[in-house]
């Protein structure tokens, strides 16, 4: 396969390298001349040291058969241009940029960018997959301070789940007022019984939160550290 | 008219300038606050600094209601980027990008977007100066394609109407500008 890569920073360096070493060809662009030439010295008289974004160096880096184009510069803009020229100029079957701010990913993907890699979105994912499952999230301070206002996340094992407020013991001083239940927020009566999925919304003072966090998450472990 | 101006160089401020003083609603955007200096202290329109290819910048300007915008910044791709979030996500009738190579002014205006190319422009200017036949670059294109996309998804709740309607505003348009 040709695989024009577009972009030498880290990302397409080590991109190209390792096209190069499953035995496929490879073309790298890259516009700044130091940077190219350090490339070129590094692995080899693949680089064309152009701007990428230039439809007559495009053309010239013989995009015209290219299989797939890479766009992995830090701009979004240049990704998408390089992309929409490929495509569309070049009749390029396969285009492939990355995109930084997510919010750009619907116009990308609708401007017809085949596929898109979004570095900021996967370590976000990463992110929040792993944090407030198992924690209550502060979304308030009231009055002086003492008193917050704390979401929990109904999950699995907690001992909430198939209970009403009325058959949990709460600390004293605390009450569960709202359930948000499929994005509906609800007050909560001391009645409804609560199910996994379920985001409590509480009021309390602060030093009942590791109660509050036995009786909601119900996770020991994290309760002794927090 | 609303008119959205991204980037606020020597063009786009007397752009800026002459549309304000004839009355138009001008919003001028430039990453550079000092680029405002080159705004006349008559100015009075609406000057904010921020990233013309940013979605919820353009938002925040008030680009979704507006009937014209023009990019003309300095980077040919960010131009493009401002152009066609205004067209496919915000709904604007009329933009027109500043694209100075040729063969990505010729390329987006078949994608639906009226391009600008200083280096035809000027280069016929000079040929027509010295009497000598014309480039053959292009200069003003005017949006012949479109993008073979289905519905922006974003264009598809609100804007999705509008962008009916900025086609008949465009072409009334177009027609008033050939009766007069």
């Amino acid at each position: 396969m040709f695989v024009l890569v577009v972009g030498g920073g880290k990302v397409g360096y080590y991109l190209a390298k390792e096209l190069i070493d499953s035995g496929h060809e490879v073309a790298l662009m890259e516009k700044d001349p130091t940077r190219a030439r350090q490339i070129a010295d590094e692995i080899g008289s693949i680089v064309i040291p152009h701007d990428g974004c230039e439809g007559k160096y495009l053309g010239e880096a013989g995009c015209n058969r290219a299989d797939v184009v890479a766009a992995v510069t830090g701009d979004d803009e240049d990704n998408l241009v390089i992309c929409q020229m490929a495509k569309h100029h070049f009749d390029v079957p396969r285009t492939i940029a990355r995109v930084n701010n997510p919010k750009n990913e619907v116009l990308f993907r609708h401007l017809g960018v085949d596929e898109l890699v979004s570095p900021t979105r996967m370590i976000l994912g990463s992110i929040e997959q792993d944090i407030p499952v198992h924690e209550l999230l502060h979304l308030a301070a009231l009055g002086e301070g003492e008193l917050e206002i704390i979401e929990a996340h109904l999950q699995a094992g907690s001992p909430a789940i198939g209970r009403s407020p009325e058959q949990l013991d709460m600390p004293e001083g605390c009450s569960l007022f709202a359930v948000v239940r499929g994005g509906i927020a609800t007050p909560l009566r001391p009645d409804d019984v609560l199910r996994e999925g379920d985001k409590v919304i509480a009021i309390g003072k602060q030093e009942c939160e590791a109660l509050l966090h036995g009786q909601l998450i119900g996770d020991p472990e994290a309760v002794s550290a927090g | 008219m609303k008119i959205v101006i991204v980037g606020c160089g020597r063009v786009g401020a007397s752009c800026a300038e002459l549309w304000d003083a004839a009355g138009h609603e001008v919003i001028v955007l430039d990453i550079v606050t000092r680029a405002f200096e080159r705004l006349p202290s008559t100015f009075g329109g609406v000057a904010i600094r921020g990233d013309g290819t940013d979605e919820d910048v353009l938002r925040r300007a008030g680009a979704e209601g507006a009937d014209v915008l023009v990019a003309l910044t300095e980077g040919d791709n960010r131009n493009v980027m401002s152009a066609q979030l205004a067209v496919e996500a915000l709904g604007v009738p009329r933009v027109i990008a500043k694209i100075n190579d040729p063969v990505r002014a010729a390329a987006y205006s078949e994608l639906g977007i009226a391009t600008l190319c200083r280096t035809g422009l000027m280069a016929d200017a000079i040929n027509g100066h010295l009497g000598f036949p014309p480039s053959g670059l292009p200069g003003v294109l005017a949006a012949t394609g479109h993008h073979d996309g289905g519905a922006h998804p974003a264009a598809a709740h609100g804007a999705h109407e509008g962008a009916g309607d900025g086609a008949t505003e465009q072409e009334a348009a177009r027609r008033a500008a050939v009766e007069a």
